[in-house]
Formats: C-alpha cells, structure tokens, sequence
C-alpha cells in the first residue's frame, strides 16, 4: 500500500457539511464518517455545480450521510434510496444523483431495486458502506455477512452465504465497480470522482468499520484494529474478475476498479429507442437539461 | 401504435368512448402529470399500459419499476424532481406502498395513486370488483396522518376526478387517492374531455424566495408550505423523521405535537373546501342511501322502487371518501330515520356512518363480500326495513 493511501487527519470539507447539525451522531472509530470526507473531498475535486448535486439515503447509521451533506439531500426508507433516487433523477435528468446507504439497506431489503438499476444503467453513483451487519438496529446478520461471523440474530455464528456485492453489480450491468476499504481515502475519493464524471450506474463499495457493532461482537479490536486488518489483508487488483471477490472472515480484501464499460444509460436508451421507433412525433425527454 | 390527436398540451380534447382506467391516465395527463411509476396489476394495468403509449408524444416519463414499493418511492423521488407524478394499482400492490404512502404524507409530497379495487384478501379475486380497500386508504400506513380520497363512479368521473385529485394533492401537499374498483376501471362509457384551456388546474406554489433560505416545512399563510425541487441552490434536506421546519431531524414529542397535528388539521381544517358530495332529494327524506363509486350506481335502481313504493328516500353519494363528510351526517341524522350504506365490503364506511350520527338515528349496513355488485333487491330491502 502506497503512502497516499494511509488515513489523512485534516478535515477540509466543512462547507459541504451541515455544519449546525454537527455533532454527529456515530460512534468514536466509525468509519462512516471517512467515507464522508472522501466523497467530500471527491465533490470538491470534480467541475460539477454542485447546486445540481443530489444525495438520496436509506436508513441506517450510513443513512443518516444525506442529513450531514450541505446539498439538496434526502433521507427516505428502509430499502427504498435506489427507487427514490431514479424517480428524483428521471423527474430532473440535469442533476447528478448520488446514493449513500449502507449495505442492508442497499442490497438486503432494497436487493431487488440494486439488480434493476443497474440492469437499467440508471445514471446514478452509488457509495455503499458495507460494515457486514445491520448497524443501526444493533449489529445483526446481514446479507453480506461473512460466513462464521458473530451477529446479534446470528449468535452462533453465520451460515448463510454473503452477496460478494461487485459480482452482483457486475452481473446485474452495472457499468462502474470499485471495492475499496475505509482505509483507502483518496482511492475511494478518486473511484467517486470518476463515478462522478461518467455516466450510468457506478457503483462503489467500501468496506468500512463498525467497531461497536460488529468489531466488538467478533472481538476484533478496535477501529484502528481493523484498518491494520485493510492494510495488511487488502490487495489491489484492478480488472479483477468479479467472481473472485468473495470476502471470508478476517480473510483477503481483494480491492480496485473492476469494471468501467460503457452502455446507454436508461434516459440515453428511452430517447434513442423511441426516436427511432416514432420519429418526429417523439418528445425528446430531458435533453435541454443534460447536454 | 398510432399517434392520437390530442392539443397542443397534450389533452384529448372530444368525444370518447373510454373505460375508466384510460380515462384515468387521460385526466392524469390533462392535469400536467409528466411522470409515472408503476407495476402491473390487475385490474388497473390498462391505466399503465395508456402512459406508456401517450407518453412519448407529451415529453414525460413512464417506467415500469421492479415492484410497487419501488413505484411509490419513485414518485416521491419524482416531485423533488418537479414533477406531477401518478401510479395506479390493486390491493396486493396498495399493500406494498403502504410504507411509503407515510414518507410521502411525512415529505409533504403531493401524488396521486389510483387504486382500482378488486376482491381480497389477499390475491382474492384479481378480475372482479370490491370496495374493501376504503379503511386501509385511510389508515393502511402506520402514524397518524391524513389523505385525500375520491371515488368515482363513472368512466366519465374517472377523468375529471384525476384532474380533481391532482388540484388537491398540489393544494394541500398531500397524497390524493383515487378510490376506483374494476367495474368502473372496466366500463366502456362517453367521456367527454374539455379543451385544454377550460381545465382548471392547480400549479405547484413554488418557492420563489432568496437562493439558500428555503425551508421545506415552513408553513404559508395558507398553512401549507411552499415547495422546491432540487437544483435550484437551496440545498435543502427532507426525511421521514420528525423534522422541523428545515427538514432537519428533531426527535423529541414537543416536535412530534407540531408535525403530526399539521400533518392531521391541513386536510381536517380544510374538510368543507375538500368535501364534495352529490345529494338528491335529502330534504324530508326518511331514508338516506349513502353510497360511494359504483355502488351508488347500483342503489340507483333500489332507491327509484323504493320512491315508487312511496317512500321517501333521499341519496347521498360520496365523491370525496377521506376527509369523511362527518359534519354533514351529523346534521342530517335527527331529522332522518335511517342511513343505510350498502358497500362492496363487510362494513367499513358504515362505521364512520355510525360514528358521525352519533346515535341520534339508525345506521343500517349492507354488506357484500366483494366479486360483484349488490343485488339492487337488498338494497331495497334494506330501505324498507329501515323506513319502518
Ligand atoms: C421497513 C423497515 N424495516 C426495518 C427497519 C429497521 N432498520 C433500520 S436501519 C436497519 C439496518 C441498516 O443496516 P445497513 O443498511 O447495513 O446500515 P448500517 O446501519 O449498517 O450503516 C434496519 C433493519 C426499518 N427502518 N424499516
Ligand atoms: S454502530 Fe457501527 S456503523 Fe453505526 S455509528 Fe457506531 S460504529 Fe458506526
Ligand atoms: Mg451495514
């Protein structure tokens, strides 16, 4: 791991946070919070207006990052950011969507919305959080729970299997997948700036710590504990195949850009397909705003 | 599939021969809804089906989303977005957008759902007609909150309370339902569609105010907040937390008090401007029929033998359900000797019925189990008894 990768202590960001609902409400050592200054600090970094930038969560200890963004931002259910985010991005094709959720909410009850946009390639960035477990609702199993695991509904341990979540990106025709861990700032930092620039559905994850939750119920130490775990367990290979990203417990965190390919995006497909099919008659939907 | 030839802003305007599910999506459109979200069921599909042919030709969205939670959530997405936004369904779906019909009320997002009712629990009876989603519409998310519901009972209705339906939804910022069932979703009638510039239709109240100060939940005079979309630099937030007036969390029962009695008295202090009904000969009547949608089409038989037979009948038809006419029941149930209420379900509006006469008159249900109308002999029969 190179040096730029090592965690920064500066926190540059506060105009894009809402800086009269600081403090926060994580906990000391979580990792959300660095996934934050990344995306911050990806935000300052890209020529977007960032008038036109939109942050749509879940719920969740992750869910709460739409209510610190100082930018139009919406906090919505259990499950239902990606849905919320397409209607928000089809309604006003000009403004760049980001989605900020953990991974319960990304793709335990909200799974099937995960699979579809990106089936659709809808133009949205989406950072997930995977912390293994539930969070927010006190540290239960979770669908990207590694195998053996402690959670407070799994107390001996999990048996089901984890979604490895870029293979089930990649699957679904995500067009943008990156792994990173907490740990890596500017990585996660750049991978949002380039989900940022492009169109279609990206889709980053990044494992992050929860060290009251899932560090302490499987005894991993603290916080600083698990970054010496990123750093020692995680390898960077870039185009990897997706298929060989399963993460065991406290085993190898295979990380990088896996996927960046281009394809329609839904908006991009609905105008081609139907002015072709229709001609004239069509109304090209969106286009003064997107060009 | 050919291009209809409708004005320039996309009305239909004439004569036509629709059932209510078209002349849904026709009066959705007529009020300016640009985007639609939904998932098909039966029997409200065809609502979606003509989006997604008119659609193209008006310069709007329609996607079909992967399940109805997601519908409802794209909805709500949609209107920060700056759309006027619509999605139709049946009970198994109504269930799925339970949740977020809550968020919207909570958001102050104004939507409109059509439910176009059919036979539970359940799966039931997915090709025949009920009225038994009437309580879930009102009370179906969990919290207290108030909606809007309309029900209509022709094709022809279909039409102008879609446009009714999104005027009040702009209005008081709040979910407006169309409480339809099959028969009336299924009915092939003459729907007559005004032109454009005789439709009279509620513009979203715009925050017009200084960049950066907006406050999503600041209330007007009128009592109703204004609205934004996203992009204009406000950088506003929203949650379906208890907020305060800037959409920020604020989680203690002092806030709870203010939002949820806003919430409730928007639509309950604002009733008799909501409220319509459709009243025919109720002065010295002894008997009141209150029905709603369909089955007030079918009383219609039951109340002319009753009238036939020299009874005196008035009618009562609900066009709005939710906020329920509670004062005008209230008025009238010392002077009448009954209310009856046939409904396609085992009694559920009767009770509210009962709860606005206070005991001061009889109120007589008849039921139905749903999967076809009332048989219009029971509803006379019923008016007999009630009349003695
Ligand atoms: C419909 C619904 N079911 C359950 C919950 C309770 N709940 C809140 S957050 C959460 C889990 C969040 O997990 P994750 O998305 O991984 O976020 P984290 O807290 O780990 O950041 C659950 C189950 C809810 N809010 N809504
Ligand atoms: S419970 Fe875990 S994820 Fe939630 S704030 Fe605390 S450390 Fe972070
Ligand atoms: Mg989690």
């Amino acid at each position: 791991m190179k040096e730029e990768d090592r965690l920064e202590e500066k926190n540059p960001i506060e105009g894009l946070l809402r800086m009269d609902r600081i403090p926060h409400i994580w906990c000391p050592g979580c990792g959300i919070g660095t996934v934050v200054t990344s995306f911050a600090d990806a935000l300052k970094k890209t020529d977007l207006d960032l008038d036109k930038v939109a942050v749509v969560s879940g719920i969740g200890c992750t869910g709460r990052v739409a209510g610190y963004i100082k930018l139009d931002s919406f906090h919505t259910t259990h499950g239902r950011a990606i849905p919320y985010a397409t209607g928000l991005k089809l309604a006003s094709p000009g403004t760049k969507v980001v989605v900020f959720s953990g991974d319960g909410d990304l793709t335990g009850i909200g799974g099937n919305h995960f699979i579809h946009a990106a089936r659709r390639n809808m133009d949205l960035v989406v950072i997930c959080v995977n912390n293994f477990n539930y969070a927010m609702t006190g540290g239960q199993v979770a669908s990207t729970t590694p195998k053996t695991a402690n959670a407070s509904t799994a107390p001996y341990g999990n048996f089901e299997g984890a979604f490895s979540l870029p293979y089930l990106a990649d699957a679904a025709g995500a067009t943008y997948v990156a792994r990173w861990t907490a740990l890596h700032l500017r990585r996660v930092s750049k991978s949002i700036e380039e989900a940022l620039n492009r169109k279609g559905f990206s889709f980053i994850e990044v494992i992050t710590p929860c060290v009251t939750l899932y560090a302490r119920r499987n005894r991993l130490g603290s916080g600083l504990n698990l970054l010496k775990y990123y750093y020692d367990k995680s390898e960077i290979r870039h185009g990897a195949d997706t298929r060989d990203l399963e993460i065991t417990f406290q085993g190898k965190l295979t990380v990088g850009k896996f996927i960046e390919r281009e394809r329609e995006t839904f908006l991009d497909a609905m105008n081609s397909h139907l002015s072709h099919v229709l001609g004239d008659d069509y109304q090209l939907y969106g286009r003064c705003f997107d060009d | 599939m050919k291009k209809l030839k409708t004005d320039p802003k996309g009305v239909l305007t004439g004569s036509h021969y629709l059932d209510g599910d078209y002349a849904l999506a026709e009066g959705a459109l007529a009020a300016g809804c640009r985007f639609f979200a939904g998932y098909p069921i039966t029997p409200s599909t065809e609502t979606a089906e003509r989006f997604s042919e008119r659609i193209p030709y008006v310069g709007g969205v329609f996607i079909q989303m992967e399940d109805e939670l997601a519908s409802i959530a794209a909805l709500i997405g949609a209107v920060w977005g700056g759309q006027k936004v619509m999605t139709v369904t049946s009970g198994p779906g109504f269930s799925l957008m339970m949740e977020n019909l809550g968020l919207a009320c909570m958001q102050e997002t104004p939507l409109v759902i059509a439910n176009v009712q059919r036979g539970g629990p359940s799966t039931g009876l997915p090709t025949m007609t009920g009225q038994q989603d009437m309580m879930q519409a009102k009370y179906g998310s969990h919290g207290d909150y108030e909606i809007i519901a309309l029900s209509p009972d022709s094709p022809q209705e279909c039409f102008d309370l879609a446009i009714e339906a999104f005027n009040l939804s702009e209005t008081y910022r709040v979910p407006t339902l169309i409480m339809t069932d099959e028969c009336v979703g299924h009915m092939h009638e003459k729907v007559v569609i005004p032109e454009a510039d005789k439709i009279e239709v509620v513009e979203r109240k715009w925050y017009t105010g200084p960049k950066g100060e907006y406050l999503p939940y600041k209330l007007d005079d009128d009592g109703i907040p204004f609205l934004t979309k996203v992009g204009q630099g406000h950088r506003f937030h929203t949650t379906g937390l208890t907020r305060d007036e800037r959409g920020y969390p604020d989680l203690n029962a002092e806030r709870q008090k203010i939002v949820v009695t806003h919430l409730i008295e928007k639509i309950r202090g604002n009733a008799d401007k909501i409220i319509k009904l459709e009243e025919d000969q109720i002065e010295n009547a002894d008997v009141v029929v209150v029905s709603y949608g369909i089955t007030s089409r079918v009383a219609v038989r039951a109340v002319q033998q009753a009238r036939e037979a020299g009874l005196k009948v008035g009618t009562m038809r609900l066009i709005t359900v939710w906020p329920f006419p509670e004062k005008r029941i209230k008025e009238l149930a010392p002077h009448v000797k009954a209310f009856v209420v046939p409904e396609l379900n085992y009694g559920q509006i009767v009770r509210e019925v009962e709860r606005s006469a206070w005991g001061k008159t009889k109120v007589v249900s008849v039921p139905h189990c749903a999967g076809w109308v009332h048989d219009p002999a029971d509803i006379l029969q019923a008016i007999k008894e009630a009349a003695k």
